[in-house]
């Protein structure tokens, strides 16, 4: 595909913000030791190469997927805009298998944040202390108060455009931008709310609701899962990338991470590069660090991929933790017809949100959280999920679409339990690279339906006194986290609160399968908060010359 | 219809479209696809299949989905992911035509293509349900196949059709435009108006 073609080379890279654009890119010999090779380009591996090459140090970074030009490369259309998505071969298992591909994976560069739904959310400051303040899960290292500044320090990159007051979590600097118009899917949850009494929110969103440098505001055009053609969208790729750039890093587009090496001698215990396939062939870069960003599944299948005579279980898996405890949101939805014309297509697709029931403990039969958010599927993802969902098909589901612009509906980021037996294993199948393929498995606990059944009749009743009739639900779940978790002790944890892994100390990890809890918030603002500070402690320690 | 007077392509050389798009649509509309996977048995009892999960009786000219899913075979581009109990993509459509094709044998003595439209939906119910004749699902399962690959596939590729857009009011294509009235019962003369 002509799409698809190798263009971060011949010391440039794609100007994102020009049609046909190009910004000079430093680059780096395979022979020369960088200070940080990172693989993956995400929220973690993006936000993290930035703050490294701004701080001095040499980057580059390798990202499997292309890298895109939103100005000529995103059409308004579904179905070609797939190819944002991971789609290499992967099994999924367990007894609620989760849906992989497009509901929670990215390829190219700036990562899912590229297609995410722009949602900006903080954790609770007690779920970073949840085993000891909520009594179920596990201790983050970190604590709410350590991550305000990088918090804040996400939210300005990104010039999050939200209410001035946000009525949930302890006072707060207000929004950079202020909140977007809402569209009549959001007022209905507005509608609910208040005939429920609860409180509701414009959702903090990650696009911007005046013009910010060359981002236009947002003009509700409503594609936003199937990237953004106007660069409204705040995504790691236009915001991140351009600065790591211009700070001196390189990015390395259409570049398959297979292998991490290691020391040969095997006497330092050090990573010394990482293996990768470009342009038809394997090379290898030397590094003095390697960090692994690749999301909840490349992540862990890289380290275990990566297993030699020194490390024969993986890297970095001496307490055997690694691909394990995965957890994703559950995200059971319930949906309603509505006598007005709502046009769920127009807008961001979930401009409001209600955290009611990430804050609110009486009167839960679970341990857990949720928000909840409205929704604005497209046609193509909306009868995909009818057919799935309710088995429609024939005349029926013909005649159950036309109704699309009455429809409404509401869907949770509703936390999981981390439990050991969630996991990512590699298997015997190779891909294209020869490259061992994951098996992710995954099952609900009988507190993760507890938590759900709260969640859909809550939804249900809400829905219902904003006037919604014929409710259904479906099942679905979004984001992947948890497989590498951070903690204070190599025993129950792979890394350390820095994302230092406690086996090699110059094998790092920065992104979701740091999280040792899921919460029940979108994943990427903590995400990028933490390669935030993750950024910080290596000035930090290389400072000290403990790097 | 409840747009009589919408049609998503009327914007084509409005705000709406960009030049990507275009593009994009212009192959969608114009560049089917040859058989290049399937077997003409296979093409042919597809074909007979889709008609009925995706019936299109009014149109003259169908919404084209046996080509696209072709395509997406013959390239071997899908979702990547598949179930534990399925075999890789190929696989499991080769499988699965093949057994839907085996109970109708099975139930009617006869190849499905052979079938009447009733007869058809009573046995693609009975596949949805899974209850079927197991000796015959050994490779797929049978409502996994029909449902979470057959229908969600021929569904996603019908409604990515400007013409599905049409019929059901969706603003299809918005960029560089997007919209600017967005509340309850609001909508930009751009819009699909509804016959009330």
């Amino acid at each position: 595909m002509s799409a698809e073609a190798l263009r971060a080379k011949q010391g440039r890279a794609p100007d994102v913000f020009q049609s046909g654009g190009w910004m000079p890119m430093r680059e780096f010999g395979h022979d020369e030791p960088v200070d940080f090779a990172i693989v993956g380009s995400g929220a973690g591996g993006a936000t993290l190469a930035c703050k490294l090459a701004e701080a001095g140090f040499s980057v580059v970074v390798f990202e499997a997927g292309p890298f895109w030009r939103p100005l000529d490369d995103f059409a308004s259309d579904e179905l070609e805009q797939q190819k944002l998505y991971w789609t290499d071969a992967r099994v999924t298992a367990g007894d609620n298998p989760i849906a992989l591909g497009g509901n929670n994976s990215g390829r190219g560069v700036g990562g899912s944040t590229v297609h995410f739904s722009m949602i900006s959310l903080r954790f609770r400051p007690e779920w970073f202390k949840c085993r000891s303040q909520l009594g179920y899960g596990f201790d983050w290292p970190v604590s709410y108060e350590e991550m305000v500044p990088y918090y804040e320090e996400a939210e300005q990159a990104l010039k999050i455009s939200g209410p001035v007051n946000y009525p949930w979590g302890p006072p707060r600097r207000r929004y950079p931008y202020r909140e977007h118009e809402m569209n009549a899917s959001g007022l209905v949850l507005a509608r609910g709310a208040e005939k429920m009494g609860i409180r509701w929110a414009s959702t903090p969103l990650a696009t911007v609701s005046a013009p910010r440098g060359k981002s236009p505001p947002c003009v509700y055009r409503g594609f936003c899962n199937f990237g953004c053609s106007t660069n409204a969208k705040q995504s790691a790729l236009i915001v991140w990338i351009p600065r790591a750039l211009k700070a001196g890093a390189e990015v390395r587009d259409l570049a398959m991470v297979g292998r991490i090496e290691m020391d040969g001698n095997g006497r330092s215990g050090q990573a010394i590069g990482v293996h990768y396939h470009r342009n038809e062939a394997w090379h290898f870069q030397r590094a003095k660090n390697v960090v692994v960003a690749g999301y909840a599944i490349e992540t862990p299948r890289l380290l275990l991929n990566s297993a030699c005579p020194q490390f024969p279980q993986g890297l970095a898996n001496s307490s055997g933790l690694v691909g394990t405890h995965l957890t994703t949101h559950a995200g059971p939805g319930v949906w309603a017809t509505f006598d007005e014309e709502i046009r769920w297509y127009k807008g961001p697709p979930n401009m409001a949100v209600t955290e009611h029931w990430n804050y609110v403990d009486q009167g839960k039969d679970f341990h857990g959280a949720y928000a909840f958010m409205s929704q604005g599927p497209l046609p193509r993802a909306w009868a995909q999920l009818m057919a799935t969902q309710r088995h429609l098909w024939g005349d029926t589901l013909r005649a159950e679409m036309l109704k699309y612009n009455h429809m409404a509906g509401l869907v949770p980021v509703a936390e999981t339990e981390p439990r050991a037996q969630n996991r990512v294993e590699v298997i015997d199948e190779t891909d294209q690279y020869g490259l061992r393929i994951p098996r992710v498995v995954f099952s609900y606990s009988d507190n993760d339906k507890r938590l759900q059944r709260h969640a859909v009749r809550f939804m249900g009743d809400m829905l219902a006194a904003a006037g919604g009739r014929d409710l259904w639900t479906s099942d679905d779940t979004s984001h992947l986290m948890g497989t590498c978790r951070m903690g204070d002790d190599p025993v129950s944890s792979v890394v350390n609160a820095d994302g230092r892994s406690w086996d090699i100390p110059n094998l790092w990890i920065c992104d979701g399968s740091l999280f040792p809890t899921c919460g029940g918030v979108n994943p990427s603002l903590t995400i990028q908060a933490l390669a935030c500070r993750i950024g910080d402690r290596i000035k930090t320690l290389a400072r000290r010359g403990e790097i | 219809m409840l747009y009589p007077h919408y049609d998503v392509l009327g914007k084509w050389d409005t705000p709406s479209f960009d030049d990507k798009t275009r593009g994009v649509l212009a192959a969608r509309l114009h560049v089917i696809p040859e058989r290049r996977f399937f077997t003409q048995h296979e093409w042919t009892l597809l074909d007979s299949i889709v008609a009925r999960v995706m019936p299109q009786p009014e149109r003259a000219q169908p919404i084209p989905i046996v080509p696209w899913i072709d395509d997406m075979l013959s390239s071997n581009r899908g979702e990547g992911f598949r179930n534990d109990n399925m075999p890789p993509m190929r696989d499991a459509w080769r499988a699965g035509l093949a057994a839907i094709d085996l109970e109708s044998h099975r139930r009617h003595g006869c190849g499905f293509v052979e079938l009447d439209a009733a007869s058809c939906d009573t046995l693609l119910r009975a596949i949805e349900r899974n209850q079927v004749d197991a000796a015959i699902w050994t490779t797929v399962p049978a409502r996994g196949f029909f449902i979470d690959i057959l229908v969600k596939t021929a569904a996603g590729i019908y409604y990515s059709h400007p013409a599905a857009w049409s019929e059901i009011g969706f603003g299809g294509p918005a960029s560089p435009r997007g919209y600017v009235r967005l509340g309850f019962d609001e909508r930009d003369a751009w819009e699909a108006k509804e016959a009330r």
